[in-house]
């Protein structure tokens, strides 16, 4: 028994001396995968793949962190959409898989490999394979909306993600706020128009304040040109008292809720005022 | 029956002094052990892998079990030539073969049973140290009733496997046995892909003899429900019922050409 411990701490001895001497950095660090067709995968997997598939989301994360921390940028996540892509072949229903996936995806490099179309075709694959659950259209419109700025696309996602059983009331208001953003107003009032029928009151009032703001917007949109034709005397501020003066307003307009829009006085832009109740305004394009 | 339940309660102690139960011990480790440092791997998926890790490694576990003690059954016996000394007892072949296959059988309940009993107890502490919002999130209860189902059908998967351990025991040795046996469980997973070569191939004789095989071979790939049920997706009762019901035939099938290569062995 002495011998074998003897043994066996010589051999220990023996790594860590070499170890110490000869660094295998590179080869430890070199990132392998040596099975990527999902296929293959899932038969050399037997009937083990939904375990396998948890070994690869492990693997998928330990490289993520490990290039997330890395300060070597070589890497630049070279790794990342194989091994996801293996992990959800070869368990399907992994969500997590997909939707954190997507965000590690579509994250810009440091955060991530800046591939919002992977990000993109990963949800794709996810809504393959479970096509009623609602997560993985919303995962789509946010990275429609986040990553490529395309309110447009977001606002379609986001409505089809409110066509799915179970999906919660608010991804409607969500997919308006998109299309207001990008500056589709029509489009967004149809749809908060729909909301004003749903049986939820919570929802029916954020449809009709949204409706206001959008009416406060247009009325905006509509000033703009005309208070730009009648700019204050040089040295002078724009206000209200100067507008009235030249007979361009007989008063000074209110929004819906009965609040004075103010006038930015070195700019001259309209504004809702913060004492209004459709304050914070939604943020918006150039109307369509 | 009487001789059938002696030689059954005999061959699962046997496996007592085997020390088979101290697979059990390896187990309840594997899954604690796992259970903390999943925790700490994994973006708040541990209750989900430790489901997938504890389903399969009841699978492995139980195959061990089945393939190494199975393909001993009968063999052993011949080997150390008890197997005069039983014959020459009141005890039909028929009663033998049969009597080796229920005691591995009860082996096997057994293991699967405190298995079954160590992953719930490890799901139950997991579930109640998590918050409700964390729980919601899950697929599915981490103590959920469903894993049941998954268990049951790999229970009769490694019945299965336990009488085609036992059929060549009855003729082979224990090294080609486990070798035969392993190789069938893993044919056995691709059984599916013989039922639609006719998708690949034209030639009628080879999608007949492609059938013929599927049907042959034990369809193991349909025991598998472990993904669906980890996901909480249903799993249909009909289902279930048809592929035990396919299980239990083909085990009443390889028993029967067990007895029968078996009675006409010749051990002068």
């Amino acid at each position: 028994m002495a011998v074998a411990v003897a043994a066996f701490a010589t051999a220990v001895t023996l790594q860590v001396v070499r170890d110490r001497a000869y660094s295998r950095e590179e080869a430890q660090n070199r990132a392998f995968l040596y099975v990527q067709s999902p296929a293959v995968l899932r038969r050399i997997a037997l009937s083990f793949d939904a375990l396998a598939a948890d070994v690869y989301w492990i693997r998928a994360l330990q490289h993520y962190g490990g290039d997330r921390l890395s300060r070597d940028g070589r890497e630049r996540y070279r790794l990342l959409y194989p091994l996801l892509d293996l992990t959800t072949s070869l368990d399907p229903y992994f969500t997590i898989a997909y939707r954190f996936g997507a965000i590690f995806l579509s994250e810009g490099y440091p955060g991530g490999p800046g591939r919002p179309d992977l990000a993109v075709a990963l949800l794709k694959k996810g809504i393959a394979a479970q096509s009623d659950n609602w997560r993985y259209y919303h995962d789509i419109a946010f990275v429609h909306y986040w990553q490529l700025h395309d309110t447009k696309t977001a606002a379609e996602w986001f409505r089809l993600a409110q066509q799915q059983p179970g999906a919660p009331g608010w991804l409607e208001p969500v997919a308006a706020s998109m299309l207001i953003e990008g500056g589709d107003r029509q489009s967004a009032r149809v749809i908060l128009q729909q909301i004003l029928n749903s049986p939820e009151e919570w929802l029916q009032q954020m449809a009709r304040r949204a409706l206001l703001q959008l009416d406060a917007l247009d009325l905006i949109d509509r000033a703009r040109p005309v208070i730009v034709r009648n700019p204050p005397p040089a040295g002078t501020p724009y206000s209200w008292q100067w507008l009235i003066q030249r007979g361009v307003v007989s008063r000074i307009p209110e929004d819906e809720t009965g609040v004075p829009f103010e006038i930015d006085p070195s700019t001259g832009a309209l504004t809702v005022s913060p004492r209004s109740q459709l304050f914070p305004m939604p943020r918006t394009g150039p109307p369509q | 029956m009487r001789a059938i339940s002696w030689i059954a309660v005999n061959v699962f102690k046997e496996s007592v002094r085997d020390r088979v139960p101290y697979n059990l011990a390896l187990f309840a480790v594997l899954l604690i052990a796992s259970s903390f440092l999943i925790g700490q791997l994994t973006a708040g998926q541990d209750v989900k892998i430790i489901k997938d890790l504890g389903l399969a490694a009841i699978v492995v576990f139980g195959l061990f079990i089945a393939i190494f003690i199975g393909i001993g059954l009968v063999s052993k016996e011949v080997e150390r030539r008890s197997i005069y000394s039983l014959l020459s007892k009141p005890i039909g072949r028929p009663q033998f073969v049969v009597g080796k296959y229920a005691g591995l059988v009860l082996t096997l309940a057994v293991n699967v049973g405190v298995m079954t009993v160590a992953l719930y107890a490890v799901l139950g502490c997991l579930t109640y140290l998590q918050t409700p919002a964390a729980r919601a999130a899950w697929d599915a209860p981490g103590v959920d009733p469903r894993l049941l189902e998954a268990i049951g059908l790999i229970f009769v998967e490694l019945m299965i496997v336990t009488a085609i351990a036992l059929f060549f025991s009855t003729f082979s040795t224990p090294l080609l046995a486990a070798a035969l046996t392993f190789g069938l469980f893993i044919v056995g997973h691709f059984n599916t892909d013989l039922k639609n070569f006719d998708k690949i191939v034209d030639s009628r004789p080879a999608i007949w003899v492609a059938r013929a095989v599927y049907h042959t071979v034990p369809d193991f790939s349909a025991f598998d429900i472990k993904t669906e049920v980890v996901h909480g997706l249903p799993v249909a009762a009909g289902y279930l019922s048809a592929t035990a019901g396919y299980g239990f035939a083909y085990i009443s099938a390889l028993l029967v050409v067990s007895v029968l290569v078996f009675a006409r062995r010749d051990f002068k």
